[in-house]
């Protein structure tokens, strides 16, 4: 029996292994750019519709925002004089925690419906389910800043509205959620999951926090652009470098699956 | 299977023996010889007296155990960088190993950095772009071995941690940037005391041959206390093989 089991496996196995080598390439990479982006569609609006019948990300991220905001409000609220002292900080320590939980949520949510395998079956390129993820990770995180935005007028007395602070918030969230969407695949399998990726990700996200603190000061300091275009120098150059370390090693997580 | 298992572990048995027993002399010597230059041989600081005198001689052993983290840490980019391209699991137990002693050692410069600051710039901690990336650093790389933990497949573990590896280095270098520029921007007051900033330039020849000879033997006790620790690492997965063959 287990002879001919073993005669008869190897056969079918190196017509498909040269199948294997051909087909998923022309599959994976056909079309050129824009079939391409339109795989990276597909992945964003799975996402986004996932979200409006399942209401777990946003909903949480923006629940527990506006709590914090709260909590740092009345916590401050008798020691400093003035809101414009803490506002930076907290707008960023708020956005970098809330960004966690949705973060966790990426991945994890798909590993825990079961729904993880059939996305990696998708006959895309992994790097299509990466920058899909990213930007679905981004509207959120991008819908939640804008709440904590609005709650911060009301709470703090604060415009943060300004072109520049949005812009550092753009650059800064990009950034964010591009190293975070590839530490939150790292961590989708792991034991202490929705422990580890805060520990994982906050203390890579030093550059982006110090420099979004910065920003959002000088804005309400009204700075001028030649005092904050250094910041913003720093912003694009770690968006840049990570989304594209990550896009060159998001390949590696599956390779056996 | 079997004879594969032990083939690839008993390679270099005997060599790595004498290697290991050899460095671990050497560290021996070397740090006896480097707390003598350290405490005796330097001479005292021109231009500082009590406490101040006595702290500074801290700056040897502060400067080398920084070595040792600098070291640990480079090691580390080296073993994720080779895995990934070997995909041998002996160059992942590097990585973890130069990791964890980098770690003792990142943890040893700031200790010894603490305790020299508190005479010196009148407080344990400053938000120096120094300090700071030193603090973030070792934070990383803390995440980095409870990382680890939390993965039970052997190559996994490993491909996941030459990943975080790889991206938490490249954050270093930009942690340092945008900590230097926040503190420019929002000047922190400390002392114009900044040794370690200025290197030899403020240091005298017998200042500059103990350093030397400490830096040295802190390279030294690295490497002894890397290969001893990835010998152990080795050994462990060893024992881990043999008990899967067994059940």
């Amino acid at each position: 029996m287990s002879k001919k089991a073993l005669s008869v496996e190897p056969q079918p196995t190196p017509p498909v292994h040269i199948d294997l080598a051909a087909h998923p390439i022309t599959m994976r990479l056909d079309g050129g750019l824009l079939a391409y982006l339109s795989k990276v569609a597909a992945v964003f609006a799975k996402d986004v519709r996932a979200e409006l019948r399942g209401r777990e990300i946003f909903t949480t991220m923006t629940a527990f925002g506006v709590l914090a905001v709260l909590i740092f409000g009345m916590a401050f609220d008798l020691r400093v004089p003035r809101s414009e002292m803490i506002a930076p900080g907290v707008l960023w320590g708020v956005v970098l925690f809330a960004g966690v939980l949705g973060l966790n949520r990426s991945f994890g949510a798909e590993v825990d419906r079961g729904t993880l395998p059939s996305l990696l079956l998708a006959p895309v390129d992994r790097s299509a389910i990466y920058f899909g993820k990213l930007f679905a990770n981004l509207f959120f995180t991008l819908a939640t800043a804008v709440v904590i935005l609005v709650v911060m007028f009301f709470i703090f007395d604060l415009n943060l509205f300004q072109p520049y602070n949005l812009l550092a918030v753009l650059l800064g969230v990009t950034g964010y959620v591009g190293v975070g969407t590839l530490f939150a695949a790292l961590t989708a399998n792991n034991r202490a999951r929705e422990s580890m990726l805060p520990i994982l990700l906050l203390p890579v996200m030093v550059p982006v926090f110090v420099a979004g603190v910065a920003l959002t000061a000088g804005v309400l300091d009204g700075k001028a652009w030649e005092e904050l275009n250094q910041w913003f120098g720093i912003l694009a150059a770690f968006d840049a470098i990570f989304i594209v370390v990550a896009f060159l090693l998001f390949d590696l997580i599956w390779e056996d699956a | 299977m079997r004879s594969a298992v032990t083939h690839s572990y008993s390679v270099g048995w005997r060599s790595l023996d004498i290697l290991q027993l050899v460095l671990g002399m050497l560290a021996v010597a070397a740090m006896t010889i480097s707390m003598w230059a350290a405490l005796y041989y330097a001479p005292p600081a021109s231009n500082l007296a009590g406490d101040e005198q006595l702290a500074q001689r801290i700056f040897y052993i502060h400067m080398g155990c920084n070595i040792g983290a600098l070291a640990g840490f480079l090691m580390s980019v080296i073993g994720s960088i080779v895995y990934l391209v070997k995909r041998d699991l002996d160059w992942d137990r590097v990585s973890q190993a130069a990791i964890e002693v980098g770690l003792i050692c990142g943890m040893g410069t700031i200790l010894t950095g603490m305790f020299w600051a508190k005479p010196t710039w009148n407080t344990y901690w400053t938000w120096d772009p120094r300090l700071t990336t030193s603090a973030i650093t070792v934070l990383v790389y803390l995440a980095y071995l409870l990382f680890r933990n939390g993965i039970d497949n052997r190559h996994t573990r490993a491909r996941f941690a030459s990943i975080y590896a790889l991206v938490a280095f490249l954050s270093v270098p930009l942690t340092f940037y945008s900590a230097r520029l926040f503190r420019s921007i929002h000047p922190v007051i400390y002392g114009a005391e900044n040794v370690d900033a200025q290197g030899g330039f403020s240091v005298g020849p017998t200042m500059t041959q103990a350093l030397q000879i400490n830096l040295l033997g802190f390279c030294i006790l690295f490497s002894a206390l890397l290969v001893l620790r990835w010998r152990q690492l080795r050994n462990e997965d060893a024992v881990a093989e043999l008990r899967e063959e067994i059940a």
